[in-house]
């Protein structure tokens, strides 16, 4: 990482020029100030809008969350299948799109040639599909799915192509940018002596850039997690009164249960909708939180 | 470098880790999920697919809910496409019971026939249209339905936009309307019985298939007036005010009474289920289904906040299930 200390050096200088630097013209105390502003906006609606909800769902957060299944009684009412289709969706979406994210990535970042129009053409495109709206992938794995001839959209598949695709961008953007941070000099030592460029990549590059595969990965997985647009076109709005239990499975997910809580008319299913939203922020947090612990524990200095 | 070889190993096996959990927790609610079906109760097991009104859904799900308790190993799936999305699906053969807040047209009766899907209709339980207004609306207490149309006609958009102009007694407040959007039965329905054509609405007023918005927007605003199911005016009381409908024979409250008598006219309705006759016939765990669904017609409309059957209505209902079998 050498190469890069004097690059990092000029930025926290020019920083310093706006942030810390002792002599502030006008213009850039006003900058601050206004930075400063859309930082406290942002950072009190966030914190007004999760007490707002951990007041509101606190009572209700308990177990029965978890083995209880939707009910018209709302002291009876959990989430079990949603939170079940939630695991068995994710599941899904990672395994049809970690493999593919990475084998992609490791394809354009070692192997493709990057004067071919082609591989250009195929990256602009990587880039850009992270760019489209997620109820577009919804259409889409709707398309995919009327093309093997599914008649019954609400199954665990569907949505995983959807999420999947969804998210397979950010795993190879993020894939190839811990491929790229692994040092040149390790590829050519493992050259050097004798390894062939399959062995290379497989034995010495990859494992060198699985923290930071890991780290875009967890992080895009929690993306899945967290998306209703989709799987609402994909009919995932629906009530289940079983356990998802495969593939085919019909499903529902957090997202789309706390949705459809929210439109019922007793204020006793909004607690509950408050309930399953502080679950999910949770879930979410705890997926943050090991895609930092991971960063963090295993970051190299070459 | 040999430092280095360590940590990447480590790395590497801490990952793997982490989606083998993960991959675990996957199969082991498949476990659960098989547990289930395979175990305890009646030992019934298949699937039942309904699709429809959401108007209807609260009532199906209710049933679903408390079947579970009697037979686990049904899989009961309740989507809402509304009702003419639902008769789609269930013409094409997609659906065992499609769930509907009107009786089936008769361009979708064709549809059904030429797929050859052969139906009964069921009056599941009854439900009435409420029009609420603002708390602070002092001048009504009962509407006349030639008010409310005068109020929602089509012809009415952009004229009729104070409340002075239903009745000169009115205060000069501005009107401010909110409704059902056009995908729910509940839009389909109030057009017909207060403009006399489905469809037929003024369109400058604020539609939602969130009833909870009309709530609100009604409750924030004097001249505001809105329609929505009854048990939405009931379980929102403190916020809305509920009015009486005069159809031509005098002020009516609407209530679980005046619905099921049928005087709460013409904002009181059946709705019904659709059940496949084919299906009903093959699918044991539809059969029980549909049995239970009407056996505990009154416990389910109490929980999804409808009116239940008269007794005359459940009398029929049971004779077109009985003519079903035979």
């Amino acid at each position: 990482m050498s190469l890069h200390t004097p690059a990092t050096a000029t930025r926290t200088a020019r920083l310093g020029a706006t942030g810390r630097s002792k002599e502030r013209t006008p213009g850039s105390v006003i900058f601050l100030g206004l930075l400063w502003v859309s930082l406290l906006v942002a950072f009190v609606t966030l914190v007004v809008l999760i007490i707002t909800t951990v007041a509101e769902g606190w009572d209700r957060l308990d177990g029965r969350l978890f083995t209880e299944f939707p009910s018209s009684r709302p002291a009876e009412a959990g989430a079990r299948p949603a939170v079940l289709g939630s695991l068995w969706v994710v599941g899904a979406t990672a395994v049809l799109a970690i493999p593919l994210g990475v084998a992609t990535a490791v394809h354009l970042e070692e192997f493709a040639d990057r004067r071919n129009w082609f591989n250009r053409f195929i990256e602009l495109n990587i880039q850009n599909l992270s760019a489209i709206p997620s109820i577009i992938y919804g259409m889409l794995a709707l398309g995919v799915l009327a093309l093997f001839g599914v008649g019954n959209k609400n199954i665990v598949i569907g949505a995983a192509v959807a999420l999947g695709l969804l998210i397979l961008p950010v795993i190879i953007i993020s894939t190839r940018e811990a491929l790229r941070a692994v040092p040149s000099e390790l590829r050519q030592a493992s050259l050097a002596l004798g390894s062939s460029e399959l062995q290379t990549t497989w034995r010495i590059t990859l494992p060198a850039a699985v923290p930071g595969i890991a780290t875009g990965t967890i992080l895009a997985l929690s993306r899945a997690v967290g998306e209703a647009a989709p799987l609402l076109l994909l009919g995932g709005l629906v009530f289940i009164s079983f356990d998802p239990n495969g593939l085919l499975s019909g499903f529902t997910t957090m997202p789309i249960q706390i949705f459809s809580w929210t439109n019922a008319p007793q204020p006793a299913f909004h607690e509950l909708a408050a309930a399953a939203s502080i679950l999910l922020i949770a879930i979410l947090i705890g997926m943050n939180a090991i895609a930092i612990v991971i960063r963090n524990s295993h970051q190299k200095r070459w | 470098m040999f430092r280095t070889v360590q940590r990447t190993t480590f790395a590497l096996g801490s990952s793997v880790l982490i989606l083998a959990l993960a991959a675990c927790g996957g199969q082991g609610s498949g476990a659960d999920g098989g547990s289930g079906t395979g175990g305890e109760g009646g030992g019934l097991s298949g699937e039942v697919v309904i699709d429809g009104s959401s108007t209807v859904e609260p009532l199906s799900s209710a049933a679903a809910t408390n079947f579970r308790d009697v037979e686990p190993g049904v899989n009961v799936t309740v989507a809402t496409s509304g009702t003419g999305g639902g008769f789609q699906r269930f013409c094409a053969d997609e659906t065992d019971i499609s769930d509907a807040s009107r009786p089936i047209k008769d361009e979708e009766a064709e549809a059904c026939a030429a797929a050859g899907v052969e139906f009964t209709e069921i009056v599941i339980a009854n439900d009435g249209l409420s029009v609420v207004v603002n708390p602070d609306n002092d001048w009504l207490e009962c509407i006349t339905t030639e008010q409310l149309a005068t109020i929602w006609a089509p012809d009415s958009e952009g004229t009729v936009t104070s409340w002075n102009q239903v009745d000169p007694s009115f205060p000069d407040v501005p009107l401010d309307l909110y409704g059902a959007g056009t995908d729910s039965g509940t839009f389909d329905y109030f057009t017909e019985a207060i403009n006399g054509e489905e469809g037929a609405i003024r369109t400058d007023y604020s539609p939602s298939e969130d009833d909870n918005l009309t709530v609100q927007g009604v409750s924030g605003s004097q001249g505001g007036m809105g329609f929505f199911g009854l048990s939405y005016a009931e379980e929102n009381a403190d916020s809305v005010k509920l009015l009486d409908v005069d159809g031509g024979e005098g002020c009516v409250t609407p209530s679980r009474d005046t619905v099921q008598d049928g005087s709460y006219a013409p904002l009181g309705r059946p709705l019904f289920i659709y059940v496949n006759n084919a299906r009903y016939a093959e699918n044991e765990a539809l059969r029980t289904f549909v049995d239970f669904y009407l056996e505990n017609e009154e416990t389910i409309a109490a929980e999804a906040l409808f009116i239940d059957l008269t007794d005359e209505q459940a009398a029929q209902a049971q004779d077109e299930l009985a003519s079903l079998v035979g």
